[in-house]
């Protein structure tokens, strides 16, 4: 493994009595792909909320190439260089797939309200600059959706919805993208398709690191280095899919002990 | 590959229009003037039907400047044919600085998702600092009509901090109280003129006074509400250009965000505080300026102009036209705003009806008259 490119010590996250994560511990290196699992209210989306700034840590360090980053707000973490997708899906229904793609584009536009509103021309041109961009990345994953970039959101099926999410993320070529549970709401084929053109992205983005939180196994085993399993907001067990799908503890976290 | 759209659906909105708004201020007879009421619905409903409002706004969206040209053409057309009648040429300046403000509310409302209460506490603003300056200062009233749009804003950022640490219903509550906190505090407050109001002086400009008649050759003379009347016109036509490029642009974008999900918007960098405050403020300058300008062509303010009915009224402005459609809040403030002077039937239940007429639009067509159409960043953009 290269050196740590998100590095992160006894994250806890309370909520009043609850502490949904204890001490949590997790390293990610360059070009990672890392599985974060375990049973619905361990911790996973936590962990992704407090790394994203939404949650603010009781204790705790996150360290990204070396630099703290804990606390900080959601926006600092964007710009840092950590994008999400949400599990409950969080586009803006009632705007193009374009729209959709630039709020993902937020760090890489000009947003001076006198550029905006009167050099006219320079922003046409940063506009066509972008439909391209975003043309060429959503090309990658479907080419039909590729040329319905016009088209307002709530008009698409949940398999291009996800693929939106996803571009959103991917778009200002983030150094980690986090995935929230992508294959929620969609069948097994359309979760095999989404995933084959994320490998095909790692590919393209050399040092692209990943954590993806994942119910479908299938899923984890195929496309992960790595695995982490929480249960209470601890790990529990850590290494390859084969090796903590063998683990007792994972297996009685997921069973029940008995 | 579509072909973009042609230019005379255009031409013929804007004539339809002008022609339509003339006749409203013409007609005296009640019969006829709610004859043409309801012709008017009739057409609007028949032009939905046969899909004509689409191409109407697909060919000003693609003739944007044509567009603009065409709309203040109808509007000096309508000026010119009215020029010597005092009370019809008030009202189209009326409608004028209601638009203006309701472009301020769409920037708030439709497009950051900040619902402003107090439109008319703004409104209110702007007009009672023109009287005050006016009487008691020197300054240029030209200035003075800017310093009523920033002290706007500025009072208005008092609100932002609660505003900001509160979403929804809860920041919409804190508008309605100082709505009404603004209306008793002019009642009450006898430098102000309290319940009576104050008078304000006529508008000059560089030595020209709005309010001197104003000599066509030697028999005609126009009205003195011309001047007024050409003012804001310009300031509507000037609002309606900068809100419309704000919408298309990052800018308009970023507001959409905010508005539609504030967490995903901050997810993505975007600074939630920073476009509301944008749009709160910006919004309420608009509202200030449009009041300053009134007041000062009405020649009175008083607290009872600037009520919590008012602002409900330049909101229902705001969702009949369609929320987030600069262009729908013109026929929705046409409609708000001479409908009831022009009826007097209607005139004491004019809240109660528009109560009732954006309950039905909100039932019936919740987008408004004119609902918002996807963001064109420029002309042929759906080509790209």
């Amino acid at each position: 493994m290269s050196a740590a490119l998100l590095a992160v010590e006894g994250l806890t996250v309370r909520f009043g009595g609850l502490t949904a994560l204890n001490a949590f511990g997790f390293t990610l290196g360059e070009s990672e792909m890392v599985g974060l699992i375990g049973p619905n209210g361990s911790g996973k989306t936590t962990f992704f909320n407090a790394l994203t700034g939404i949650y603010a840590p009781a204790a705790g360090r996150i360290r990204l190439k070396g630099r703290d980053v804990t606390g900080l707000a959601p926006q600092r973490v964007y710009a840092a260089g950590i994008t999400r997708t949400f599990q409950r899906l969080r586009l803006a229904l009632q705007l193009s797939v374009f729209d959709n793609l630039m709020i993902g584009n937020h760090r890489n536009l000009s947003h001076g309200i006198v550029g905006n509103l009167f050099l006219r021309g320079r922003l046409r041109h940063e506009i066509e600059e972008n439909v391209e961009k975003a043309r060429a990345l959503v090309e990658r994953f479907s080419p039909s959706l590729a040329r319905r970039l016009h088209q307002p959101v709530w008009q698409l099926p949940m398999i291009d919805r996800r693929r939106i999410e996803v571009c959103r993320a991917l778009i200002s070529d983030p150094a980690i993208l986090l995935l929230d549970e992508p294959s929620a709401g969609m069948t097994q084929e359309e979760t095999r398709a989404l995933m084959d053109d994320l490998m095909a992205s790692r590919q393209r983005s050399p040092g692209l690191a990943m954590v993806l939180i994942e119910h479908e196994m299938g899923v984890i085993e195929r496309v992960t280095d790595r695995c982490v399993v929480l249960n209470y907001g601890e790990t529990i067990a850590e290494g390859s899919y084969r090796q903590v799908a063998a683990d007792p503890k994972v297996r009685a976290a997921y069973l029940g002990e008995d | 590959m579509t072909r973009r759209a042609p230019a005379w659906p255009t031409v013929l909105a804007a004539a339809a229009g002008a022609a339509t708004v003339t006749l409203f201020l013409r007609l005296e007879a009640q019969w006829e003037i709610a004859l043409l009421a309801l012709m008017v619905v009739a057409a609007a409903l028949a032009a939905t039907r046969l899909g004509l409002l689409g191409r109407f706004e697909a060919s000003s969206a693609a003739h944007p400047r044509f567009a603009l040209g065409a709309t203040l053409a109808a509007a000096l057309a309508v000026t010119a044919l009215l020029h010597d009648s005092h009370f019809e040429l008030l009202m189209l300046a009326t409608v004028a600085l209601y638009v203006t403000a309701c472009l301020g509310l769409t920037l708030q409302l439709g497009y950051a998702g900040v619902v402003n209460f107090a439109g008319a506490a703004f409104f209110g603003i702007g007009a009672y600092t023109a009287a005050v300056l006016m009487t008691h200062s020197a300054l240029p009233h030209l200035l003075v009509l800017a310093l009523g749009g920033m002290l706007a804003g500025l009072i208005g950022s008092v609100l932002l901090l609660p505003m900001l640490r509160t979403r929804g219903h809860y920041a919409a509550l804190i508008t309605i109280a100082f709505g009404i906190l603004f209306r008793t505090f002019l009642e009450v407050n006898d430098t102000l003129g309290g319940p009576q109001g104050l008078k304000v002086p006529g508008l000059e400009v560089g030595g020209f006074s709005f309010n001197a008649p104003v000599f066509l050759g030697a028999q005609r003379e126009a009205s003195f509400y011309l001047g007024y009347t050409l003012l804001a016109l310009l300031l509507a036509a000037g609002t309606f250009v900068l809100v419309k490029r704000l919408e298309r642009s990052w800018v308009g974008l970023s507001l959409d965000a905010v508005r539609s999900d504030e967490t995903a918007a901050a997810a993505y960098g975007i600074d939630v505080a920073r476009w509301k405050i944008m749009a709160f403020t910006a919004g309420n300058v608009l509202a200030g300026l449009a009041g300053a300008l009134y007041a000062t062509m009405a020649g009175f303010v008083a607290p009872a102009s600037f009520t919590f009915g008012d602002s409900l009224l330049m909101l229902s402005i705001v969702l009949l036209g369609g929320s987030g459609n600069p262009l729908g809040v013109i026929p929705a403030a046409v409609l708000v705003v001479v409908l009831p002077e022009k009826l007097q039937v209607i005139q004491e239940y004019r809240l109660l009806l528009f109560a009732l007429l954006v309950i039905l639009i909100l039932r019936f067509r919740p987008d408004g008259l004119l609902p918002r159409r996807m963001r064109e960043y420029f002309p042929g953009w759906r080509q790209t």
